[in-house]
């Protein structure tokens, strides 16, 4: 584990990729198993509050494009593509919320619509500028997992 | 199978959410009839081989305010674009002298229900055509005048008005003429493949999730009867690859050019996909 770090970091820091990279698992590593991911994707401090900002964020997460959630009933517009977010943290686990976020595919199977937010399994003709990129970062993903673990 | 449950639990939740948060999301069941004399189909029984039993206009799933403007020709805003385009084709243009009238005499007699039937078998370009190429094909050969360039403010009049012949025609497009039938495998094969970094397909949101809402839009089967339409959000007209661009642009991918074999492919595919419904450009949508 603390081996398969120093890998990541020394492989990191060859690649020129920033030092905050470092820390983070990089997307083609993530490893979910049984619909669970039990290691956070980054080692930076997870932020509720700012988990909520980025579900709502249209640039960022953009969940309530397809979630409904009474948690953010400040927000006009809640869409309904997907189930409702209130009480979502007791329904699932850190775990699996986390394993929903980073790759829904893993978990939901290759049908979902819901996209991978730290996948690079993506679709066809990406633009140049999202190309090789995550929709959201390691860091913005644990902190919308811990967010999301509050809605009990 | 305790995931199901779990599922269909919170969809339960949504619905009870309902109210303020999210807004009812069937479309209506209503008559659309233009000036209260031209009746429109905008529900009809889906062509054999269609994944839906019933296709659906996309007038349905607006909003009151913006059904309303399009029952009424002198509230539609896109009737000022008809008008325009009225006048192009009275207007002589090229080194041939001619005007489209020149030749075409009086639109609403010989263009009725023309439209209704684009994309075309082109024989000599072999490929369809759509009605803003068949403009250009005139253009070119037989007023030895420019092709419009895409998206010009011409383009979008003479297409609406030329559309709008069509008024209440159902959609109709023939795949026995030429190679139509495999555009329209080619089309299809485009609507159902996942595109950009979002990863979705056309079918992600117009086949599996029409009738709900996503954010403030509530999404409808997808279908071009009402090309160009007039887009309250825009002020303006929008040509039907603009909206291809548009929806592509939305998964986070690069998208095709306009006019180019990809989006012909999904036009023809498309239009198959609303035939029955009536023509209704200008149609207003949000
Ligand atoms: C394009 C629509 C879409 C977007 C955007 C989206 N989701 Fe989803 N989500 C879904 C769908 C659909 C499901 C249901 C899973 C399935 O069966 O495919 C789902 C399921 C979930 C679930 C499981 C819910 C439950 O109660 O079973 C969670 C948690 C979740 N999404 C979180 C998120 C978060 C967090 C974001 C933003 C980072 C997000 N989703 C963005 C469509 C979306
Ligand atoms: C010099 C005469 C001439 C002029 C000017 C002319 N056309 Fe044509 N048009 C034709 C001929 C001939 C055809 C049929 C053969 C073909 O498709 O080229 C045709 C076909 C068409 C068709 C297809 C009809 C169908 O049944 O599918 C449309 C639409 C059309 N023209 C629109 C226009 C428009 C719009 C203009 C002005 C920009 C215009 N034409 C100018 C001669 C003309
Ligand atoms: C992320 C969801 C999404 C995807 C993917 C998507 N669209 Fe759309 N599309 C919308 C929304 C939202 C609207 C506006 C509301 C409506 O009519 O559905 C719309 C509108 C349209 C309309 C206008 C309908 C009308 O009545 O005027 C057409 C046509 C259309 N889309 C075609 C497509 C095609 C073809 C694709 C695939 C290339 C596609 N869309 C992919 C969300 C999407």
């Amino acid at each position: 584990m603390l081996s398969a770090r120093l890998t990541l970091a020394a492989a990191a820091l060859c690649a020129g990729i920033t030092a905050a990279a470092a820390k983070d698992i990089p997307p083609g590593d993530v490893k979910i198993v049984d619909g669970k991911l039990a290691e956070a994707v980054s080692d930076t401090a997870a932020s509720a509050a700012d988990g909520r900002k980025f579900f709502a964020d249209r640039k960022l997460g953009n969940c309530l494009a397809c979630h409904a959630n009474s948690d953010l009933s400040e927000q006009q517009f809640h869409g309904e593509v997907g189930p409702s977010m209130d009480g979502v943290g007791a329904r699932w686990t850190p775990e699996e919320l986390r394993a929903i976020v980073v790759n829904s595919k893993a978990v939901f199977g290759a049908q979902t619509v819901m996209p991978g937010f730290y996948s690079l399994e993506v679709g066809k003709d990406v633009a140049e500028k999202f190309q090789g990129k995550t929709i959201l970062s390691a860091e913005q993903v644990e902190s919308i997992v811990a967010y999301l673990a509050t809605l009990k | 199978m305790s995931r199901k449950l779990i599922l269909a639990a919170a969809t339960a939740a949504v619905v009870s959410v309902g109210g303020a948060l999210v807004a009812s999301a069937d479309p209506v069941d209503e008559e659309l009839v233009i000036d209260g004399e031209i009746p429109m189909v905008i529900r009809t029984k889906a062509p054999e081989g269609h994944p839906f039993d019933e296709v659906l206009s996309g007038w349905l799933f607006r909003t009151p305010e913006t059904r309303s403007l399009e029952e009424d020709t002198f509230t539609n805003p896109g009737m000022l674009y008809v008008e325009r385009g009225e006048e192009i084709w009275n207007t002589v243009e090229g080194e041939a002298g001619k005007s489209c009238a020149s030749c075409h005499g009086d639109a609403a007699e010989t263009m009725a229900g023309v439209a209704a039937a684009y994309p075309k078998w082109d024989a000599d370009a072999e490929r369809p055509i759509n009605v803003e190429l068949q403009i250009d094909k005139c253009r070119e050969n037989n007023m030895k005048a420019e092709p419009y360039k895409f998206d010009a403010p011409e383009q979008r009049a003479l297409t609406t008005f030329l559309k709008h012949q069509s008024l209440g025609k159902p959609v109709q497009v023939d795949l026995s003429q030429g190679d139509m039938q495999s555009w329209w495998d080619q089309g299809k094969e485009v609507y159902y493949t996942r595109t950009g970094q979002l990863n979705l397909s056309c079918a992600s949101c117009h086949e599996e999730n029409n009738g709900k809402y996503i954010r403030a839009d509530h999404l409808s089967q997808g279908n071009v009867n009402g090309f160009p339409t007039y887009r309250l959000k825009q002020g303006n007209m929008v040509l039907l690859h603009s909206r291809f661009r548009g929806c592509i642009r939305d998964t986070r991918a690069e998208f095709p050019a306009p006019f180019s074999d990809e989006l012909m492919a999904l036009e023809v595919y498309t239009t198959w996909r609303g035939t029955g419904l009536s023509v209704e450009t200008p149609a207003v949508r949000q």
